[in-house]
């Protein structure tokens, strides 16, 4: 496993509208050049939201991603929970979960109305 | 000439990225409290303001990533994301080479630290900047601490670099301002995201408020990630902020959790 350089990969693709075209024109050829195993590499082409979360991408890249490939907020949030169903808890890095209720719940509970957001998020 | 002002607030994407979203009465209520807070850092006169922030991987990974670092340029840009995602439009901010040069060669008396002549924003700075700054007339001087890729610095370091950025600025004729971005409570950009632990913000930023240097340093990262999600650890922020105007007292200005920004959001300074 090789979770540097998944990291390693997304980071210069955030950040570099180089890198953004090539992974538009060819996404395998994009990841060519990092160490991935196979998994990862899928990962990153199909995308796979939810199990780069569960690889441990740190999120602070992983939601660059997300908004790369036009995914909405709410939709971003869930395909990580839906990965830790999916895939199990969070293989490495800092992240572990706290069984959080979503946004709307804990606006409530703090006397705040969120209107307008996706009912996935609930 | 000493430090001029020295404040907190926060930086999360949210607070502009998803503003449609919020509640309208909470979201104006932030946006009141920077724009208070805009009049008292114009009100202190400044000639440049040093940004203590947190970035999140958009100039430093773990390739070769500082505890510390310090802009040292002409100019900026930012935001590196994208403007429609954030809500900030793409703006090239100006910088003090030599006031930077000046300030780094000071620190580095007490402090090691990276510097950089290129920087990108991110919304750690660039979020701070669009309400405190609008105009983008402020010559900004960017200061990272890494309180996203692990190892962290301890946080007495980050105290002792505030102290250093306070001995820095008084020996500067400039009036330097300082403010400290990120935190406090918060999970952001994953699946708990939008948690906000109330009661651990108030107390932080009432041992802020205090200059408590042993109270806040008292923190271990595991507490911290327990109670304040991995979004705490930006507290580095806030303590070197402390530590620069040490001897001071803090007044929270305002203080609200906003779920949807995916943040507590804290704007406090000091009466230096
Ligand atoms: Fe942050």
């Amino acid at each position: 496993m090789s979770l540097y350089y998944v990291q390693k990969f997304l980071y210069e693709l955030n950040r570099d509208p180089r890198v953004q075209s090539e992974y538009e024109a060819d996404r395998d050829g994009a990841v060519a050049g990092y160490e991935l195993s196979e998994i990862e590499r899928d990962a990153l082409t199909e995308p796979d939201i939810g199990l780069l979360y569960h690889l441990g991408v740190n999120g602070q890249i992983l939601m660059h991603f997300a908004a790369l490939h036009k995914i909405e907020w709410a939709d971003y949030l869930q395909l990580m929970r839906d990965g830790l169903v999916q895939h199990g808890p969070v293989r490495e890095g800092v992240y572990a979960v706290t069984g959080y209720e979503g946004t709307d719940a804990h606006s409530a509970s703090l006397g705040q109305v969120t209107p307008n957001t996706n009912a996935k998020d609930a | 000439m000493p430090l001029v002002y020295a404040g907190v607030c926060p930086h999360a994407p949210g607070i502009t990225g998803r503003q449609d979203q919020a509640d309208p009465a909470v979201r104006d209520s932030l946006y009141v409290a920077f724009d208070t807070m805009r009049q008292r850092l114009e009100a202190s006169n400044p000639d440049a303001l040093v940004v203590v922030a947190a970035e999140h991987f958009a100039n430093f990974f773990m390739n070769n990533m500082p505890s510390y670092a310090m802009g040292m340029a002409d100019f900026y840009e930012g935001p590196i994301e994208d403007p429609g995602w954030l809500g900030i439009d793409r703006v090239r901010v100006p910088g003090n080479r030599d006031l930077s040069e000046q300030l780094i060669k000071s620190v580095m008396e007490t402090h090691d630290v990276a510097f950089a002549e290129e920087w990108r924003f991110d919304h750690g700075i660039s979020v701070p900047l669009h309400f405190l700054t609008p105009t983008y007339d402020l010559p900004v001087i960017p200061v990272n601490i890494n309180c996203q890729g692990p190892p962290l610095t301890p946080l007495g370091r980050a105290w002792n670099f505030g102290e250093a950025i306070r001995r820095a600025a008084d020996a500067r004729p400039e009036r330097i301002a300082l403010i400290g971005t990120g935190g406090i409570s918060h999970w952001p950009a994953t699946p708990d995201s939008g948690k906000i632990n109330v009661e651990w913000d108030l107390e932080f930023m009432d041992r802020w408020c205090r200059n408590d240097r042993d109270q806040l340093l008292s923190y271990s990262d595991e507490e911290t990630y327990l109670d304040a999600g991995q979004g705490g650890f930006e507290i580095r922020a806030h303590i070197a902020i402390a530590a620069a105007a040490a001897g001071s007292k803090g007044t929270l200005h305002y203080y609200e959790p906003i779920p949807i920004f995916s943040v507590g959001c804290g704007l406090a300074d000091f009466a230096l």
